[in-house]
C-alpha cells in the first residue's frame, strides 16, 4: 500500500523505525492532496510551507538520538485541522466571509497539543459556516465532495476533515462536534470520529458556535489512531474553565482487551424500523449479532426524552451560537462592509454581508428565544429538558456499559437534497444530538455499506469520562469486521 | 402635598486587582490606547475567560465587610448588546445568582443611624472607551479597560433625602477603601453611581414611576442632581403631569438632568448563564480565611475610639472616614498620650492643612510622632497652647521636632515666678489709673494687665501663673 492509505499507527511505525522520514510521509501526503483535492474539495487552506518546516522539526527530532519510543506520539505525522481551530498565523475562517482573511495571533490548545507530539500540519478543512450544518454545504467557500460518491455530501460540519481522511489526503483530522458534527461526517465518509466527554478537550482557540455543546474530537482511519489522537489532544487546560481537571488516562492501554461481558444497550427510541434508511437499520443489527459472538451482552433499554432532543438542541445551541456570533461586528478584525451611514447601518451591512443563510437563520433564533418575555418559555424550558435528557442517560449507564445506535438515520445524501427545507437536514442529526446534550462521549464507526457502496455508521456512547469503554467497544468491533480497510473508488 | 423621595443607588467599583477579571492583562490606568489587551480581552475568535481569584476574594471581603450573605454557589451571566467598546458582544456580568446577597450599610443623618439595605453586590467586567475627540471622520476604540473587573453595589429603595445618598457613597467610599478593594476615585471613575429615583405623596405606600440618573462622577454632583431631580418630579406631578420611566443624564455644567432614553427604546439584555465559566462554589473556608483578614471597620473603630479616647462622637465619625486618618489619630493619641489634645489638633489645623493641599492623610508630611511630640510639649506645660500654634506652622512643612523648634526660637514657657512677678510690677508701675481702677470695682482690667504681661515676655509667660500672680497683686 502507498503511504497515504496507512493508518496514523502503521506510519508511525515506520517513521520511528526510520524506514522513512517524516518528509516522505508529508510528500506523500502532499501528492496525494494534489491528486484528489480538486475533486474533493475537503480543504480551505493549504500550508505547504508550514508542512515542509514541520516535517523538517521532525525529521531533526528523529535524528536527534533520543530513539523511539521516548519521541513524541505524532512525530512527523501529517495532519489536516477544522478550519474553526485557531493556528496561529495560518488563516482561520470558520468558512465564513466574516472571517475570509482572519489569522489569529495565539494557537488553539488542541493544535498546541499536537504540535507539542510533533505533528505535521497539512492545511485547513472544510466546513459548515460557523459549525452550522450537515453537510458542509453551508460553507462560503464550496462543498465539499463525498469521497465515496462525488455527487453526495460528506456530512457536516466536519465535511471536510471526514473527506480528508475518507479520501486518504491526511493520517487523521481534528473536527469539533456540536450535536454530531464529528460523528455524522464520519458515518457518511466511512472513517472513525470521536466526540469526546464535554470537557475532556480544551475548547480555548475553538471558534465557538455553542460553548456547553461544543467539543473537539479526532477523526481517525481506524479505532487505534483515534486512541492515539485523543492522547495528544485530552487533558486539563487551564485556559478553558470547563476543561475537566480529571486524569487522563493511555487510551491505548486497555484498547484490546476485548468486550466479553460488556453489557451493551439498545435504545428502544432509537432503533424504530420506520425513522430509519432499510440498509442502515439492517447494517446495525447485523453489528449486533458480531457484538454478542465477541461476548457482549446485548439489551433493550429506554432514553424516554429522545423525542425533545432535537427541538431542545436548536434552542440552546441557537442561544449560545447567537450571543457567541456577537463578536463579529465588523469594528475589529473580519469582514467590514464598506459605504454605512453610521453605526447601526455598518453593524447592519456587516453581519447581512458577513454572514451566510444558516449562520443567520440560528442567529435569529437564538435571539428569539432569549428574549423577554420568551426565556422562559423556550431556554429555561430547554435547560430543564436537557437536564432530563442527561438523566436518561445516567439512568440507562446503571445497567449497561456502552449504548450503541445508528450515527445518521440515513447514508450520505446527495448535494442539494436537504438545502431547501432546514428541518430535514436538522433530522440528520437526531442521533447525535442527545449526547452532546448529555456531555457524554460517542464515537462513530463503520458498520457496513449500502447496496450503492456508501458507508453506514454505527454510535457506541459511554459514561462521562469513560471513552476507554467506548474505544475498546469500537476496536474489538473493528477487528472483527473489516469496514474500516474499505477504500472509497477514488481515482 | 407633600412628597416623599425614594431612591434606590447602584455603584460600581473597581477593584484593585493587578491583573484583569477574566485575563492577565495589567489594570493600570493611563497606559497608551490598546497597550494593555490580549487576543482575550479584545474577544478574538475561540478565546476562554478565565476568572480572577482575587477579584472573587475582593468581593467576598467586600460581602462580609456589608453584612452580605456569600452565596455558596454563584455563577456568571452574559448581558448582551452591540456597542463598539463591547468587543464581544455582550459583558461577562451576573444575574440570578450573584456572589452576595442582602447586607447593609449604616450611614448617620442628623445625628441617628440610618441602616440602608443592600439587595446585591455583583462581580463583572469593565467595558472600553470609544474615542471621537481629534479624529477625523472616524472614532476609534480604547480597549484598556476592558475586563478591568468591577463590582455592583446594588442598594434597596431605603434612601429618603439627596443627602442621605451622598452619605451612603461616603460610607461606601470608606469601607470599600478600609477593606483595600477600591481606592474610591469618583473622578477617575473607579467608583461611579447611578440612581433610581421617585417620589410619592408623603404616605403612600406605593413607589411612584422613577428615573435612572447616570453621569454624576463626584459626591457633590450625585447630591446635586438627586436634588435636581426630585424637584423635577415633583414638579411634573404638581403640573398635573406623568413622571417618565426613563434614564436620565446629569449635566454638570448646566446642574440639570437630560432625558437619554425612555422605556421603549431600554435595552433588551437577553441574560443567560455564561457557559464558557463553571458556576463559582464559596467554601466555608475561603470565607475564613477572608474574614481573618478583614480590618477593623469604621463603624467598629469609631465606638471603640469614643470608648477608648473619651472623644466626642463626631469627632470619632471624622476621624475614621479613612483608614489612615484612623491610624494617625490612633498613633498620635497614643504616643502623645493626651487623645483629646491629639483629636483637637488633627479635626483642626493637620486638616485643614490637608484640605487646603487637596491632600489624603497618607501625605499628611506631619508625622503622628512629632505631632504628638509638640502635643507632649503643651501637656507638660512647656509650651502654651498659644505658641504650640507657631509650633506647628514651623514643623508641619519642615522635618524639624517641635523640641527644635523650641529651642532654636527661644520659645519656652516662662513659668517662674519671680520673672513673671518682676513684669507684673513694671506694669502696674507703668499703669498707676488702670490700677487704681481695678481695685476699685473695674476688674474686668484683669484682661488689660495680662495681655500687657504677656506683651513684655514676648508670649512666652505661662497664662495661668500670670493670671495667679496679678489677681494677687492686684488685691
Amino acid at each position: 500500500m502507498e503511504l497515504h492509505g496507512l493508518t496514523l499507527h502503521k506510519l508511525r511505525e515506520l517513521i520511528i523505525k526510520k524506514e522513512i522520514t517524516a518528509k516522505d510521509a508529508a510528500f506523500a501526503y502532499t501528492r496525494r492532496i494534489g491528486q484528489v483535492e480538486p475533486e474533493v474539495n475537503a480543504f480551505l487552506t493549504l500550508t505547504p510551507d508550514k508542512t515542509i518546516e514541520m516535517a523538517d522539526k521532525a525529521d531533526k527530532a528523529l535524528c536527534g538520538g533520543q530513539f523511539d519510543a521516548g519521541l513524541p506520539a505524532l512525530t512527523g505525522i501529517p495532519l489536516a485541522i477544522k478550519d474553526n481551530m485557531c493556528t496561529k498565523g495560518i488563516k482561520t475562517t470558520c468558512a465564513s466571509r466574516m472571517l475570509e482573511n482572519f489569522v489569529p495571533p495565539y494557537e488553539s490548545t488542541a493544535t498546541a497539543r499536537l504540535a507539542a507530539a510533533g505533528y505535521v500540519l497539512l492545511g485547513k478543512t472544510n466546513m459548515d459556516e460557523f459549525a452550522m450544518g450537515s453537510s458542509t454545504e453551508n460553507s462560503a467557500f464550496g462543498t465539499t465532495k463525498n469521497p465515496w460518491d462525488l455527487g453526495r455530501i460528506p456530512g457536516g460540519s466536519s465535511g471536510g476533515s471526514a473527506a480528508a481522511v475518507a479520501a486518504d489526503m491526511c493520517a487523521a483530522a481534528l473536527g469539533s462536534d456540536t450535536g454530531g458534527s464529528i460523528r455524522q461526517p464520519a458515518a457518511c465518509c466511512g472513517v472513525v470520529g470521536l466526540k469526546p466527554t464535554y470537557g475532556r478537550v480544551s475548547r480555548y482557540g475553538l471558534v465557538a458556535f455553542a460553548s456547553s455543546l461544543d467539543q473537539i474530537g479526532p477523526i481517525t482511519k481506524d479505532v487505534e489512531d483515534c486512541a492515539i489522537m485523543m492522547n495528544a489532544i485530552g487533558g486539563h487546560d487551564p485556559l478553558d474553565s470547563t476543561s475537566a481537571d480529571v486524569d487522563l488516562p493511555d487510551f491505548t492501554a486497555n484498547l484490546k482487551d476485548g468486550i466479553k461481558g460488556l453489557k451493551v444497550g439498545m435504545p428502544k427510541e432509537y432503533f424504530v424500523e420506520d425513522g430509519i434508511d432499510k440498509e442502515v437499520y439492517g447494517s446495525l443489527m447485523e453489528a449486533v449479532k458480531t457484538l454478542k459472538s465477541l461476548g457482549a451482552e446485548v439489551r433493550e433499554i429506554t432514553l424516554p426524552h429522545s423525542g425533545y432532543a432535537i427541538a431542545t438542541y436548536y434552542i440552546l445551541a441557537t442561544s449560545e451560537a447567537s450571543s457567541n456570533l456577537a463578536r463579529y461586528d465588523g469594528v475589529k478584525y473580519g469582514y467590514r462592509a464598506t459605504g454605512h451611514a453610521d453605526l447601526l447601518d455598518m453593524y447592519k451591512r456587516t453581519r447581512s454581508e458577513g454572514f451566510g443563510p444558516e449562520v443567520k437563520r440560528r442567529i435569529m433564533l437564538g435571539t428569539y428565544a432569549l428574549s423577554s418575555g420568551y426565556y422562559e418559555a423556550y431556554y429555561k424550558k430547554a435547560q430543564q429538558v436537557r437536564t432530563l435528557i442527561k438523566r436518561d442517560f445516567d439512568e440507562a449507564f446503571k445497567d449497561v456499559d456502552i449504548i450503541i445506535t445508528p450515527t445518521s438515520p440515513t447514508p450520505a445524501f446527495r448535494l442539494g437534497e436537504k438545502t431547501a427545507d432546514p428541518m430535514q437536514m436538522y433530522l440528520s442529526d437526531i442521533f447525535t444530538i442527545s449526547v452532546n446534550l448529555a456531555g457524554i462521549p460517542g464515537l462513530s464507526l463503520p458498520c457496513g455499506t449500502t447496496s450503492n457502496n456508501l458507508p453506514v455508521g454505527m454510535q457506541i456512547l459511554g459514561r462521562h469520562f469513560d471513552e476507554e469503554t467506548v474505544l475498546r467497544a469500537a476496536y474489538a468491533y473493528e477487528q472483527a469486521t473489516d469496514w474500516h480497510t474499505r477504500k472509497p473508488g477514488l481515482s | 402635598m407633600q412628597y416623599e423621595p425614594v431612591i434606590g443607588l447602584e455603584v460600581h467599583a473597581q477593584l484593585k486587582t493587578a491583573s484583569k477579571i477574566f485575563c492577565g492583562c495589567s489594570t493600570k490606568f493611563g497606559r497608551g490606547p490598546n497597550s494593555q489587551t490580549c487576543q482575550v480581552c479584545i474577544g478574538m475568535p475561540g478565546v476562554l475567560p478565565v476568572l480572577n481569584k482575587t477579584a472573587m476574594d475582593f468581593i467576598i471581603k467586600t460581602g462580609l465587610a456589608m453584612n452580605c450573605t456569600v452565596a455558596p454557589y454563584s455563577r456568571f451571566a452574559r448581558k448582551n448588546y452591540f456597542y463598539p467598546d463591547l468587543p464581544k458582544g455582550y459583558q461577562i456580568s451576573q444575574y440570578e445568582l450573584p456572589v452576595c446577597q442582602g447586607g447593609y450599610v449604616e450611614i448617620a443623618i442628623d445625628g441617628e443611624t440610618k441602616r440602608i439595605g443592600l439587595t446585591r453586590i455583583h462581580l463583572e467586567e469593565d467595558a472600553g472607551k470609544n474615542l471621537h475627540e481629534g479624529i477625523e471622520g472616524a472614532s476609534h476604540v480604547d480597549l484598556n479597560r476592558t475586563g478591568v473587573p468591577l463590582m455592583e453595589i446594588v442598594s434597596e429603595p431605603d434612601i429618603r433625602s439627596a443627602s442621605e445618598a451622598a452619605e451612603y457613597m461616603r460610607k461606601l467610599r470608606a469601607i470599600l477603601r478600609y477593606i483595600d478593594v477600591c481606592d474610591g476615585n469618583m473622578e477617575e471613575g473607579s467608583l461611579r453611581c447611578d440612581a433610581n429615583v421617585s417620589v410619592r405623596p408623603v404616605g403612600r405606600k406605593e413607589f411612584g414611576t422613577r428615573a435612572e440618573l447616570k453621569n454624576m462622577n463626584s459626591f457633590k454632583n450625585v447630591q446635586k442632581a438627586i436634588e435636581y431631580e426630585i424637584k423635577r418630579q415633583i414638579a411634573v406631578i404638581e403640573d398635573g403631569g406623568k413622571v417618565a420611566q426613563e434614564t436620565r443624564l446629569w449635566d454638570t455644567s448646566r446642574g440639570i438632568t437630560l432625558s437619554m432614553r425612555g422605556k421603549e427604546e431600554a435595552h433588551d439584555y437577553r441574560y443567560f448563564p455564561e457557559p464558557d465559566l463553571v458556576p463559582v462554589e464559596v467554601s466555608k473556608e475561603w470565607q475564613d480565611g477572608i474574614r481573618a483578614t478583614m480590618p477593623e471597620l469604621p463603624d467598629a473603630k469609631r465606638e471603640r475610639f469614643v470608648r477608648e479616647y473619651g472623644i466626642p462622637d463626631y469627632d470619632a465619625m471624622v476621624l475614621t472616614e479613612s483608614r489612615a486618618l484612623a491610624d494617625y489619630y490612633e498613633s498620635a493619641a497614643k504616643l502623645s498620650g493626651a487623645p483629646k489634645q491629639a483629636s483637637n489638633w488633627i479635626m483642626g489645623d493637620v486638616l485643614r492643612e490637608l484640605k487646603s493641599a487637596g491632600a489624603e492623610a497618607e501625605q499628611c508630611p506631619l508625622e503622628p510622632e512629632r505631632l504628638a511630640g509638640m502635643i507632649k510639649l503643651i501637656e507638660s506645660g512647656v509650651i502654651s497652647g498659644k505658641i504650640a500654634k507657631t509650633v506647628f506652622e514651623e514643623i508641619y512643612g519642615s522635618k524639624k521636632t517641635a523640641d527644635e523648634v523650641v529651642k532654636e526660637k527661644g520659645l519656652v514657657q516662662i513659668t517662674d515666678e519671680g520673672e513673671i512677678a518682676k513684669a507684673i510690677d513694671e506694669v502696674m508701675a507703668a499703669n498707676p489709673q488702670n490700677v487704681e481702677q481695678y481695685r476699685t470695682g473695674k476688674v474686668a482690667l484683669i484682661g488689660f494687665f495680662v495681655g500687657q504681661v504677656m506683651k513684655k515676655t514676648g508670649g512666652k509667660a505661662n497664662p495661668g501663673v500670670v493670671n495667679d500672680l496679678l489677681r494677687k497683686k492686684l488685691a
